[in-house]
């Protein structure tokens, strides 16, 4: 082998390694600088809803409250987003005229592109206010279900759990849609014309051919926007309410903040290492929350591409 | 035997078609209406929040001294002053982001598409980018502020945000980069071979050549999603109101960083000054955006290779 060969070769394998050793290093660093606080915890990390980070000598932390709205709102983007970004999918391509399909493929593209701080600014100052009748609504006839019980910022309709959730659920549409959108497109033609021959209509077509080839990648892309769900940061934390001294109750108008949005909030506790490494802590339940939703989701979608 | 015969006919020439029933068309029908719905409603946001952007932004943005001055020296309740401060941060931590990503996710995308194969590393090198796709942006600014900040004892930085923006640049550079490289026909590298040319002269003079034009597009698309972000500068720089060029030491102020940080401090009313400006600022993060989107087709078109 020639020299320069050599040196190429090992450049470009180190820059693999690299990446592989990356995700080790997050990990690792992570539980490293975690440890100090988390032994001077004076709560227990898991079962506590306490939130007491600002004294370095006097640290009092525990996830529940934070994994349960994180959770809440993942799941209320994801039921509202699945739907909707299923029909997109079809629509884009199987409805839409041929010539406009790619067009509005890019339009649905571009939510993409919009920085989340700006969905949270229109989420919270534009949409919330339309919202919150809504939500008023709900909470007024519904009470009697603990989803639409009266929330802990009461009056406020505006940063609540229910205002986050719809607007993470529009962020999440294109990226559920562009996955699914990729794989409905692969179905193969013969199933789709022996359908047709048969004497389908369109959407008989789509429900015997493009879903069932479609549904794990679905699945797949589902689970993708999940793991970008409870990682979405500043969004969700210019949007939800942080009550004071108030726990998080199991209602869609509760306020609270998520693993990320706690951070974010708190981001000026970050001028000593104790304080900052409860919020490390809190990150690290964060980061293997999502490597294990994006391996499960990665999984799914590769066990469809080796078919 | 009348009725025989009718019988016979009836057999004999059934209908080639059956009328599709009515619940059958009542059903393709509703799945029609609610799949156009479904695409109306992801055009409804994008549509409201543009138009939210564009109508609170454009007050302040055809001013020049928004572009060339900062609010170092203006109260946070009086009218004037510019995000120039704000502008700089931002292509300067970008920049300085796609300067580290660009030949480390090029290396990687390299290493996958001419080196790895079929092998035990390039499989788990490409899961472990899948993965980093997803770390969260709260989360890589977490480990840059302990590696850099606790463990290295270093300042917060603009440096520090551009550190964290890589971990979140280099999976989509890799991915496009890997694509493009793909779809180079192995005829190329073959007949470079077959004139003696080296391996990794064939991929830098042939593969990469050919691939260019969509690598640079992908690298830009990338650059125009980190610049974007938000979380890595709340934990890893502090705001300044005035132009700091340094991106190694003091606060240093970019566009996002600006919007949350009126946001927390200053009046949302409609009409006050705070709401100007972030609205200002988020409709000149969306021009920076778009043009740099713009620039990546017309620069992908002009190194495109030439087609018969």
């Amino acid at each position: 082998m020639r020299p320069g060969d050599r040196i190429f070769k090992n450049l470009s394998t180190g820059a693999g390694i690299v990446v592989v050793a990356l995700i080790a290093l997050i990990g690792i660093f992570l539980v490293v600088q975690a440890i100090p606080a988390l032994s001077e915890n004076k709560a227990n990390f898991f079962t506590s809803r306490i939130w007491h980070t600002g004294d370095p000598s006097n640290l009092e932390f525990g996830i529940l409250d934070l994994l349960a709205v994180t959770i809440y709102t993942s799941l209320l983007a994801l039921v509202i987003a699945m739907p909707i970004s299923l029909g997109i999918a079809l629509f884009l391509t199987q409805y839409a005229p041929r010539k406009l399909a790619r067009p509005f493929a890019y339009v649905v593209d571009l939510l993409a592109a919009v920085p989340s701080i700006i969905f949270g600014l229109w989420g919270i100052l534009v949409l919330a206010p339309h919202l919150a009748p809504v939500a008023e609504w709900l909470n007024s006839t519904l009470h009697v279900v603990p989803l639409f019980g009266t929330g802990n910022v009461f009056p406020n309709y505006s940063g609540t759990i229910f205002t986050a959730g719809v607007v993470l659920a529009v962020m999440l549409l294109p990226i559920i849609t562009s996955l699914s959108r990729e794989v409905f497109d692969r179905t193969p033609t013969a199933h789709i014309e022996g359908a047709l021959a048969l004497g389908a209509t369109r959407w008989e077509v789509i429900r015997t051919t493009v879903l069932p080839f479609g549904k794990s990648g679905y699945i797949g892309a589902s689970m993708l926007g999940l793991g970008r769900a409870l990682g979405e940061t500043i969004a969700l934390a210019v949007i939800l309410y942080i009550p004071a001294g108030k726990h998080f109750d199991w209602s869609l108008f509760d306020g609270g903040a998520t693993f990320a949005s706690q951070i974010a909030a708190n981001y000026a506790e970050f001028n000593n290492p104790k304080s900052a490494g409860a919020y490390i802590a809190s990150g690290l339940v964060l980061f293997v929350l999502t490597f294990a939703v994006n391996f499960a989701a990665r999984s799914i979608i590769g066990e469809r591409k080796a078919d | 035997m009348t009725s025989t015969l009718d019988e016979t006919e009836r057999l004999a020439s059934p209908p080639a078609f059956q009328q599709v029933s009515p619940a059958r068309k009542a059903k393709n029908a509703l799945a029609t209406v609610l799949v156009w719905l479904s695409f109306l409603i992801a055009v409804a946001p994008l549509v409201w929040v543009l138009y939210t952007v564009i109508a609170n932004g454009i007050k302040r943005i055809p001013y020049t001294n928004w572009w060339s001055e900062d609010f170092g020296s203006v109260l946070s309740d009086e009218v004037g002053g510019g995000v120039l401060h704000a502008v700089i941060g931002t292509l300067e931590q970008g920049l300085m982001c796609a300067i580290i990503s660009v030949p480390l996710g090029l290396l990687v995308a390299i290493y996958l598409v001419e080196y790895g194969g079929g092998s035990r590393l390039a499989k788990v090198t490409t899961f472990m980018v899948d993965i980093l796709s997803g770390v969260p942006s709260i989360v890589a600014a977490l480990f840059i502020y302990a590696l850099w900040i606790t463990t290295f004892g270093l300042p917060r930085s603009g440096f520090a945000v551009s550190l964290a923006l890589v971990l979140l640049m280099i999976p989509v550079v890799v991915r496009s980069a890997e694509e493009m490289l793909r779809i180079v026909p192995d005829d190329l590298r073959e007949a470079s071979y077959a004139l003696g040319v080296p391996k990794w002269k064939t991929i830098m003079k042939i593969v990469l050549p050919t691939a260019l034009s969509g690598i640079i597009g992908g690298v830009m698309m990338a650059l125009a999603r980190v610049m974007g972000e938000t979380a890595p500068l709340l934990v890893l720089v502090g705001y300044s109101a005035y132009v700091n060029w340094d991106l190694f030491s003091n606060g240093q102020a970019s566009l996002p960083l600006l919007m949350n940080t009126e946001r927390a401090t200053n009046s949302m009313e409609p009409g006050s000054v705070g709401f100007d400006r972030i609205w200002g600022a988020a409709l000149t993060l969306v021009i920076i955006i778009a043009v740099i989107n713009l620039l990546a087709t017309v620069v992908s078109r002009l190194v495109a290779p030439k087609k018969k």
